[in-house]
C-alpha cells in the first residue's frame, strides 16, 4: 500500500532518523523528497528490504562522518540509493552519469 | 514540499541544483526500466509528508505508564515533558483518565489538534457534528464510538485552541504488567489519545 506510511520507514532511529521538524517529515528540495519516494516505492516493489537498504544508509553516514563530510541527509541518502541499486544490478553508473549530462545541457528536459 | 532554504546558512543552491539533476536523471533510467512510476513516487510523498501517525504520542503514554514521576512531569507540564523525549513545538497539557474520569479532546472552532504527537487528525474530528455534539452530548457520542461509560464516570470535556492542545493520558488496559515500554506504545492508538476509545487489553496469545 503507496498510501500507508510504515512504521519501519516512518520510526527509523539514530543517525538513519529522517529529518522532521514538528513531527513532520522536511525536505528542504524538491529533488529530496523525490529521492526519498523512490527509494521507498522501490521497496514496496520489493526491489530490495528496506532493511538493506537502512544499512546501507547507515554505512554512508558513518563514511561521511569520519571523512568530516558537509554533505546533507539525503545527499547521503541518494549515494547510498545508488550504490544499493548498482550492487543489485539494477542500475548502471555509466548511464546515469550520462543521463544526468543529458540533463545539464538541457537535451533532456523531462523524466519520462 | 517546500523550496524553503535550509536553515543553517550553508550555500548549498549550487550543489543541491547539480544533485537535482542527478535525482531527476535517476527517476528518469529508473521508470525506463519501469521500476518506479512518478504517480507511486508523489502518492508516497504525499503520504509520508501528511502523515506521521500516532506514534510519538503513544511514546509519551508509554513512558508515563512505566514510569511514575515521568507521569507527574507529563501531568504538570505537558509541554516540558515531551520536549524531554524530543517532540516539541506545541503548548500541550495532558489529562489523565482514571477509573473515575473520563477526558474527551475536541476543538469547537476548527481543528486545533496535537499533530506533532499523533499525526493528522480524522475527518469526523474536523466535522461540525463531532464539534458541537462533543459537547453538547458526550456520553451518546463516546457510546458511538464503542465507549460505554457507567454514569459514575464523570466526563470532561477539553476545547483545544491555537494556543493549547490537549492529549488524553488513557489508562494502562489490565494484563500488561510484563510488557516493555516499546510494546506497550504499539498499544496506544490515536482515538485513546483524543479520548474517544480506550486502550484495549492485548489480545491473549
Amino acid at each position: 500500500m503507496d498510501s500507508v506510511p510504515s512504521r519501519e520507514i516512518a520510526d527509523m532511529s539514530g543517525q538513519a532518523a529522517l529529518p522532521r521538524k514538528n513531527g513532520e517529515l522536511v525536505f528542504d528540495e524538491a529533488w529530496q523528497g523525490r529521492i526519498f519516494g523512490m527509494t521507498v516505492a522501490m521497496s514496496h516493489e520489493a526491489c530490495f528490504a528496506w532493511r538493506e537498504f537502512q544499512a546501507q544508509l547507515i554505512g554512508e553516514i558513518a563514511h561521511a562522518e569520519r571523512e568530516g563530510e558537509s554533505s546533507s541527509y539525503y545527499e547521503r541518502w541518494l549515494h547510498a540509493f545508488e550504490r544499493l541499486l548498482a550492487d543489485k544490478g539494477l542500475l548502471d553508473e555509466a548511464a546515469l552519469a550520462e543521463r544526468t549530462h543529458d540533463f545539464e545541457t538541457g537535451r533532456r528536459d523531462d523524466v519520462f | 514540499m517546500s523550496g524553503a532554504r535550509d536553515e543553517h546558512g550553508h550555500h548549498h543552491r549550487e550543489p543541491e541544483s547539480v544533485l537535482s539533476l542527478r535525482v531527476r536523471a535517476l527517476e528518469s533510467l529508473l521508470i525506463e526500466k519501469k521500476l518506479v512510476s512518478s504517480e507511486a513516487v508523489d502518492r508516497i510523498v504525499g503520504a509520508y509528508e501528511q502523515d506521521i501517525g500516532p506514534h510519538n504520542g503513544a511514546k509519551v503514554v508509554a513512558r508515563a505508564w512505566v514510569d511514575p514521576a515521568y507521569r507527574q512531569r507529563l501531568l504538570a507540564d505537558g509541554t516540558a515533558a515531551i520536549e524531554e523525549l524530543g517532540f516539541g513545538g506545541v503548548d500541550l497539557q495532558v489529562v489523565e483518565n482514571t477509573p473515575g474520569v473520563h477526558n474527551l479532546v475536541v476543538c469547537t472552532l476548527c481543528s486545533c489538534y496535537p499533530h506533532a504527537l499523533i499525526g493528522l487528525p480524522p475527518v469526523w474530528y474536523k466535522s461540525f457534528e463531532y464539534r458541537s455534539r462533543a459537547v453538547r452530548e458526550p456520553r451518546v457520542v463516546l457510546r458511538e464510538f464503542g465507549v460505554d461509560l457507567p454514569e459514575s464516570v464523570e466526563i470532561r470535556i477539553w476545547d483545544s485552541s491555537a494556543e493549547l492542545r490537549y492529549l488524553v493520558l488513557p489508562q494502562r488496559p489490565p494484563g500488561t504488567a510484563r510488557l516493555s515500554e516499546t510494546a506497550l506504545a504499539e498499544l496506544v492508538t490515536r482515538d485513546a489519545m483524543i479520548g474517544v476509545a480506550v486502550v484495549p487489553a492485548p489480545a491473549a496469545r
